[in-house]
């Protein structure tokens, strides 16, 4: 069970400014949009993410998340090559809206360095920023 | 945009009420509006399943008076006027000379000489000039846009939660009739019209701006534990499209004309003259012209407007209107194109950030509500 903190944002993971987290397994990162994230959106109806094997950047656009409403940009919070992509969302979208942080990942990077998550905000940092926000 | 001299967002006379029931609120139509409150799909189940509750104040409402008014609107509109019989509804379209659409409307005929029209919250300004432009004796035109209020409840259980507030027995008021009767919380009797924008059954409920939040709070206290949802401007739209009901601005626009939408059945061409009428008549005589078509997409990316549309692998069109449809469970849209690309069944491709994706035409409306 992860930690929760205050708003909602557990502890363990490390957050984008863009309200991407990412969960640290080794060189290995899965990916997701925080909690803040989805109820920003609303309801989601699709997930467009990068192909098995696609080499990344991090903080470009890599793919897309849709509502209803809108279409948002996914601006990866690492880069890397992918490694897995949560294929359950073309069926159940919605997970994303229901457990952003649990079966509603995006997708799996193995990263190029690990120098990267140093760009990366920690729990309290991103709590701080949806504070603000 | 309609804005006050600061260029300020106006608000209805309910906004404290949407602010306090959560509403996220956007601009629409210069208005400061609720888009959703908790969900758009939630909001949109409410409705189809049992009902849902808006706040349409932000659009125009103008009252015309005189003896005149019937002729007059006809030679402006492409549907008939004059015929109407008090405690009538019907739906219109004011056009433009080559027979584009100035806004689609809706006509209340409420006594002989006494009618409601209301117009999209968008067009409000433009339409009041429309209207005043061509002044004609035995027709008075009063503005009451942002000064009177707009509520109405969609849905199948609409007549069992609204009837006990309200004299009139519903169950015996006629689709697209309207009538005026007492309602619980108003000082006087206030229209009250079968009619909507969600393709299920349901009211609206035309009132004094100070009486509004009397209303609203007296329909959402009884009726919200049973399922009675606030519902935004999302889900409207999501429940419009699905009944295939046209949203000026996208199927309809000052170039394209009724006809093109798919309202010929609106058009009246007996009558004498109307404005566009010969325009009109040459888009039909040559019929080659592009046209709204209803899309199911067959994946799960939804076409948004604006998106290219192929058939054959040409150029056929594009998306003027998308969104997922909870009721058909599918991505749903409206495009206009070329005929042969209109045709029910016809593959077309629509074009999602560079890949083309397969989409089937079919009739609209995409969803068509139970018989009872």
């Amino acid at each position: 069970m992860m930690t929760e903190m205050a708003n909602g944002v557990p502890a363990g993971l490390l957050y984008s400014k863009e309200h991407e987290w990412v969960k640290l397994d080794g060189d290995v990162a899965t990916v997701g949009i925080t909690d803040y994230a989805q109820s920003s959106l609303g309801d989601i109806v699709y997930v467009e993410m990068p192909r098995m094997g696609a080499t990344i950047t991090q903080f470009d656009s890599i793919g897309v998340v849709e509502s209803v409403k809108a279409v948002s940009d996914i601006f990866t919070p690492v880069g890397g090559e992918i490694v897995g992509t949560n294929g359950e969302l073309d069926s159940d979208p919605a997970s994303v809206n229901s457990d952003p942080y649990g079966q509603g990942w995006f997708y799996k990077v193995k990263l190029n360095d690990m120098s990267q998550t140093a760009n990366l905000l920690t729990p309290e940092q991103y709590e701080q920023l949806i504070a603000e926000s | 945009m309609t804005t006050d001299a600061s260029g300020a967002l106006r608000r209805t006379a309910l906004h404290d009420a949407h602010l306090a029931l959560g509403a996220r609120m956007v601009p629409f139509g210069g208005f400061e509006m609720p888009v959703q409150y908790t969900s758009i799909l939630k909001e949109h189940e409410a409705v189809r399943k049992r009902a849902g509750l808006f706040d349409l104040s932000h659009m125009g409402q103008f009252v015309l008076t005189g003896a005149g008014v019937g002729t007059w609107a006809e030679a402006l509109t492409v549907n008939k006027v004059a015929n109407m019989k008090p405690g009538q509804a019907r739906y219109n379209i004011f056009t433009n000379d080559r027979g584009g659409a100035h806004d689609d409307v809706i006509f209340y005929r409420l006594d002989e000489n006494r009618w409601l029209l209301v117009v999209n919250a968008s067009n409000a300004d433009k339409m009041w000039n429309v209207v005043t432009a061509e002044p004609a004796s035995g027709v008075e035109l009063v503005n009451l846009h942002g000064e009177r209020a707009l509520i109405a409840i969609q849905g199948p259980r609409s007549v069992e939660w609204l009837q006990p507030y309200v004299e009139a027995d519903l169950a015996a008021l006629k689709y697209y009739a309207c009538a005026e009767t007492r309602v619980k919380g108003t000082r006087e009797p206030i229209v009250i019209a079968r009619t909507g924008y969600t393709g299920e059954d349901g009211f609206e409920l035309f009132l004094p701006s100070d009486e509004a939040t009397g209303v609203w709070d007296l329909l959402l206290a009884e009726n919200r534990r049973h399922g009675l949802e606030p519902c935004g401007l999302g889900a409207r739209d999501v429940l419009r499209l699905e009944a295939g009901m046209p949203l000026y601005g996208h199927e309809m626009t000052e170039e394209i004309t009724p006809l093109q939408a798919g309202l010929a059945w609106a058009i009246k061409f007996d009558k004498p003259a109307f404005r566009g009428k010969e325009a009109l008549l040459a888009q039909r005589d040559a019929g080659d012209y592009a046209r709204i078509a209803g899309l199911v997409m067959e994946g799960r990316v939804p076409a948004r407007s604006g998106y290219p549309v192929f058939a054959n692998g040409a150029r056929a069109g594009e998306i003027r209107s998308g969104s997922w449809g909870p009721s058909v469970d599918k991505n749903i849209g409206t495009a206009l194109v070329e005929p042969a690309a209109a045709a029910e069944g016809a593959s077309l491709e629509v074009e999602v950030r560079g890949v083309r994706h397969r989409a089937t035409v079919v009739l609209m409306p995409f969803y068509k509500r139970p018989k009872p």
